[in-house]
């Protein structure tokens, strides 16, 4: 039933596409067939898995990097009402800076190279893990601490065992809104600075009005995020609720 | 306080310890509480209700070092605790939970102890899946896997029913006995500080302090109405001799 429906409302989206091209015309939004069509030539001469593998590398990097800062940064934040005050401030001012001025700046900053554009995608992303997290470590339970303490619990001990899985929704939370917001990102740093990548692909296909190769790209790219989110994400979050008692 | 053996017995000596109220002034809640516990006996706390029984264990086990006088530990200071509430690792099975309190445990003191508490069958259940009872279980598992110089439980019966508190209080009556650790034990109960004591300490009103030491004698033994009524007497007549 549930596929059933999943695997309807699909179709329902192919038929839509499909119909929308034969009103709006091939060259306006080529069918579903043309895209594919263009996508398969892409695959077979290497050039989609080499742009797909050079977005992926720095969506990675870059995820990684605001992930384990704003974690870091947000435990700091949330535990600390000093360093909470100290460092508000800073964090809305990253927050409302909108994320083309950080990738110029840092491009005029740092020149069009590859450090450049991941500190870009990663300060666009660190705000955003960091009020998260900043959340978790609020509702952090004093009793488990105080529980850790008294049996004399290395560090290593209470990060892993006691911190991070009292952490690990708000985690979850932002790795699924990062993962979605880092791509986006990582793809304008590639239009506006960098000579492979998705991005880059999409730029010089833009400039040949060629619709069909940017459909043929960020279908592919959300096809790999899909998969990322089905066989990654999920799963890992499935083994991290383990203990919780199976709702409905 | 004594020097013949007095790196092994537990000192507390509290001079005073206030809070901060929410309208600015200090409420005072210990003062002046001293008493020892000799090594390998078990002692307990009894006083009414709010007297400042937790935050007297929560200086004892260093979780508050805001106060004025001393406390010594016995030997290492190596603590195992038994919270009014499990605590226990939600994420952590049974048998992880007391492993991560007790990291030296070997495999045998813990196939011991599950046997000894019943818990054998619950190792690889998450706490969610435990009853109350089953949970404090585990609690006082993990507080006796660490091999503690002292062992310190809060009120570990409370909300248990009768029957299963008793029944409770008899395995933890077996394992101090059988292991010879020594315990402070908070309650509020009076029977229950009977039934495991070797030493009743009763504390007054806030601000606590220590106003009578009861020694039980024949501790952990079984009583008969008789006996436990003599003792009731004992210590209402020491509460009687003060209040005058």
């Amino acid at each position: 039933m549930n596929v059933a429906s999943r695997l309807f409302s699909l179709i329902l989206l192919v038929a839509a596409w499909y119909a929308g091209s034969e009103v709006a015309g091939e060259r306006m939004l080529p069918g579903p067939q043309t895209v594919a069509l263009a996508l398969w030539d892409e695959a077979r001469s290497g050039a989609l898995a080499f742009h797909l593998g050079a977005t992926l590398l720095r969506v990675t990097v870059a995820f990684v990097i605001a992930m384990a800062l704003g974690t870091a940064l947000g435990v700091w934040m949330g535990r600390s009402r000093l360093a909470d005050r100290l460092a508000d401030p800073w964090l809305v001012a990253l927050l409302n800076l909108p994320a083309l001025v950080i990738i110029v700046l840092a491009y005029v900053w740092a020149g069009l190279t590859e450090t450049a554009a991941i500190v870009a995608v990663a300060l666009n992303k660190l705000p955003n893990a960091i009020v998260t997290v900043r959340e978790g470590a609020r509702a952090l339970d004093r009793e488990l601490d105080e529980m850790a303490h008294v049996f004399r619990m290395s560090r290593w001990v209470r990060l892993r065992h006691v911190l991070i899985p009292q952490l690990a929704p708000y985690l979850a939370a932002a790795t699924r809104s990062g993962l979605s917001l880092v791509w986006k990102i990582v793809l304008i740093v590639e239009l506006l600075g960098r000579p492979n990548g998705v991005g880059f692909e999409i730029g010089i296909a833009f400039q040949l009005f060629d619709v069909t190769r940017i459909l043929a790209y960020a279908i592919a790219f959300v096809l790999v995020m899909l998969a990322i989110e089905t066989f990654l994400v999920q799963p890992i979050e499935r083994h991290v609720s383990r203990w919780r008692p199976k709702a409905a | 306080m004594s020097p013949a053996g007095g790196l092994r017995q537990l000192d507390v000596s509290i001079k005073g310890k206030s809070y901060r109220s929410a309208s600015g002034g200090a409420i005072e809640v210990l003062r002046e509480l001293a008493f020892t516990l000799k090594a390998g006996t078990v002692g307990a706390l009894v006083g009414p209700s709010g007297c400042g029984k937790t935050t007297l264990l929560r200086i004892i086990t260093g979780l508050d070092s805001d106060y004025t006088g001393s406390v010594h530990l016995p030997d290492h200071g190596k603590l195992g605790m038994v919270f009014q509430e499990p605590r226990l690792l939600p994420w952590r099975t049974v048998e992880q939970n007391v492993r991560l309190g007790a990291p030296e445990a070997t495999d045998a003191d813990l196939d011991a102890l599950f046997d000894a508490l019943g818990l054998a069958a619950h190792r690889r259940h998450f706490p969610g899946e435990l009853s109350l009872g089953q949970a404090r279980r585990v609690a006082l598992a993990r507080a006796f896997a660490v091999k503690p110089d002292l062992l310190v439980l809060d009120e570990p019966f409370v909300s248990l029913d009768a029957a299963l508190a008793k029944h409770l209080q008899d395995e933890l009556a077996v394992l101090v006995t059988s292991r010879r650790i020594t315990t402070l034990i908070v309650t509020h109960s009076i029977d229950e500080a009977i039934g495991l004591a070797d030493r009743v300490f009763l504390l007054s009103a806030s601000p606590a302090h220590v106003i009578a030491e009861v020694p039980i004698a024949r501790p952990r033994e079984p009583r008969t109405a008789e006996e436990l009524a003599k003792i009731h007497r004992e210590i209402a007549r020491v509460l009687g001799k003060l209040s005058k």
